[in-house]
């Protein structure tokens, strides 16, 4: 257990972009320390549910929400509340390994750190940087070539140290937007190893398409599913992963973990 | 011999005939020579021959692959030919602006030229040089200390504002004000630059009186045409950079001003930096708008605040227009011809500026 929880609870959550409602009342809680995982077929909002559990929603023009998201009973929409604040906390990484392409593999690590405008000792920033990129499982990989860029290496090495750069920052939680799309099965694997080591320091939500993936990785599984074209993606079932794989208690979700549709 | 080994080459629905790898220069020797014959038989002319070749050559090689190779290859001869002469003709203005220029400005081009400026020349040393009495002087250090002046204020003018307004637009502007910004801008694009140079003559009759002329008043006719310019490639080079290190940057909680400062600009720098580049050298040579606001003066000046400053293209406009001696202007048209080298070796210099730039800021890659 971490030395604070993180836990998060959300609370008759809706969110639109515009006038269209893309999640409809969602409530769910993420106990601490664990891995939650969402499901579900494409476009039923779950995506856009992540991005909301940090405010990166609001980098699209017309994105809001209604409701509340509380971060160990805080509220992230609370009048006061500075969304930079809230990111430096709640870190993500997303569906393509998006490295700073000026920046080297070093600068990429610390560049939560540096952008900031913190300014830190040679040792301190050489220590962050090992153990970040230790914490990715890719320190033996780019020891040696530290200076070199980082769009320079492959794409999986790319993902994670992305990781490495979010978890540089120290965040609280680590929200994952499908993280192994783009990656192949090698890659995948390397990455969900890396999430079970990181679930011991860190709070992690995972959106994934790969329902395996939410099996092997997560301890809740959230299925959200989406009535038609143009409505609103709703959450249908949350429960442990074990149950909704095995046992789910609404038809929707076994129709959709048994791959019966979606 | 094995099963596996490869078969005899068959000649079958695979092959078929070609012309040989010769035919096209061979033809076009030929046409050469047919287009001489052609053009001498009505006079010649280099035009005349070029013609004849080039409709010999695409007759013979149209028909030579209609017959030997079949409709698809002899409609391929026929464009690429076409392809090629289209080619030609786009390089013939640019190769005799060149050549013109320098044929005619090399004889007075030189470090005399460079370091001296046409203070107390009159038309008087000039016929003395015509007739060989006396040596030519006179140069345009005068204009070129103006035109890198003007053009540097102007610099200095258009960049910072050119810039932020397209980060604005790029990464705040949302609504009516960044479309009509855009739209400004576009008109902006459009504007004459003689309308510049009368907008800046007026601002600055209307600040400092009517008739000021200075360096200043001419940078701030270019920047007007400069603005545009600067706004519209930079906006191009921020819309380019992806999303996605947008969102990697907040999603680390680093606020918008620093992610636009540390991560987008950065990336989109080298294009940046070579648009603005391109801007100067689109401007350098502007000729009304600092005739209307910086003047014409013979003498050194180095302050663009005060007193009317020359610069190369108003240099050119007023020794080929406005030769010293009446009665023998060819020492003041060599004149321009070498201040008009000068100018075209700065903007050359200032292409290959922006290319070394794009190079040297552009994002490392090693894969």
């Amino acid at each position: 257990m971490p030395a604070h929880a993180n836990r998060i609870d959300v609370g008759d959550l809706n969110v639109y972009y515009g006038s269209f409602k893309a999640v409809e009342d969602v409530s769910m809680v993420i106990e601490p320390g664990s891995v939650t995982a969402f499901i579900g077929p494409s476009g039923c909002g779950k995506s856009t549910f992540i991005r909301t559990l940090n405010r990166m929603h609001e980098v699209v023009p017309g994105a809001r929400v209604e409701g509340k998201v509380l971060l160990d009973g805080e509220d992230l929409y609370g009048a006061d509340v500075d969304p930079v604040v809230v990111r430096r906390q709640i870190g993500m990484v997303f569906q393509r390994p998006n490295p700073f392409p000026t920046m080297s593999i070093r600068d990429n690590v610390l560049a939560g750190i540096k952008l900031n405008g913190a300014r830190i000792r040679r040792s301190e920033s050489d220590e962050i940087v090992e153990q970040s990129l230790r914490g990715a499982n890719l320190w033996t990989e780019v020891k040696d070539r530290l200076d070199k860029p980082g769009s320079g290496l492959s794409g999986g090495q790319q993902q994670r140290l992305c990781i490495a750069r979010a978890i540089a920052v120290q965040p609280d939680v680590l929200l994952m937007d499908e993280p192994c799309s783009a990656l192949d099965p090698i890659s995948t694997l390397a990455i969900e190893d890396l999430i079970s080591e990181l679930k011991k320091n860190y709070t992690i939500v995972i959106v994934t398409h790969n329902m395996q993936q939410a099996s092997r990785v997560s301890d809740r599984t959230a299925f959200f599913n989406i009535e038609g074209t143009g409505k609103p993606g709703r959450l249908v079932e949350m429960d442990d992963t074990a149950k909704i794989f095995t046992n789910p208690s609404v038809q929707a979700t076994e129709d959709y973990v048994s791959g019966r549709f979606g | 011999m094995t099963t596996d080994a490869v078969p005899a080459t068959a000649t079958g629905t695979l092959t078929h005939r070609r012309l040989p790898r010769y035919a096209p220069a061979v033809t076009l020797a030929l046409s050469a020579a047919v287009g001489a014959g052609l053009s001498a038989a009505v006079g010649f002319s280099v035009p005349a021959f070029v013609v004849g070749a080039l409709l010999a050559y695409m007759a013979t090689i149209t028909i030579a692959a209609g017959v030997v190779e079949g409709r698809r290859k002899a409609v391929d001869r026929l464009v690429t030919s076409l392809v090629y002469a289209a080619f030609g003709i786009a390089l013939v203005p640019l190769t005799s602006v060149v050549w013109s220029v320098l044929a005619n400005g090399l004889p007075r081009f030189g470090a005399e030229f460079l370091t001296t400026s046409l203070r107390n020349v009159t038309g008087l040393h000039d016929q003395q040089a015509a007739e060989g009495l006396a040596p030519y002087i006179g140069g345009a250090y005068h204009a070129v200390l103006g035109t890198f002046l003007i053009t540097a204020l102007a610099t200095l003018i258009s960049v910072p504002v050119g810039l932020l307004a397209s980060i604005y637009l790029v990464e705040y502007g949302r609504g009516r004000l960044a479309r009509a910004i855009t739209f400004f801008v576009d008109v902006m694009t459009g504007i004459p630059s003689i309308v510049a140079g009368l907008f800046a003559a007026a601002l600055f009759g209307v600040l400092f009186g009517v008739g000021t002329r200075n360096g200043f008043a001419g940078a701030v006719a270019l920047s007007v045409l400069m603005i545009p310019v600067v706004v519209r490639s930079s906006e191009e080079m921020l819309r380019i950079v992806p999303n996605e290190l947008r969102e990697a940057a907040y999603a680390l909680g680093i606020p918008k001003w620093r992610a636009v400062v540390r991560v987008v600009l950065p990336t989109a720098i080298s294009g940046i930096a070579s648009g603005i580049t391109l801007a100067i050298a689109r401007v350098v040579g502007e000729t009304a708008p600092l005739i209307v606001t910086a003047g014409f003066t013979s003498s050194i000046n180095n302050n663009p605040f005060a007193d009317w400053m020359m610069s190369l293209p108003a240099y050119v406009y007023s020794q080929a227009m406005r030769p010293l001696s009446g009665s023998t202007p060819e020492p003041s048209l060599d004149r321009a011809w070498a201040a008009a080298l000068t100018l075209v070796i700065i903007v050359m210099a200032l292409n290959l500026v922006a290319r070394l730039v794009a190079r040297l800021f552009a994002p490392k890659n090693s894969r």
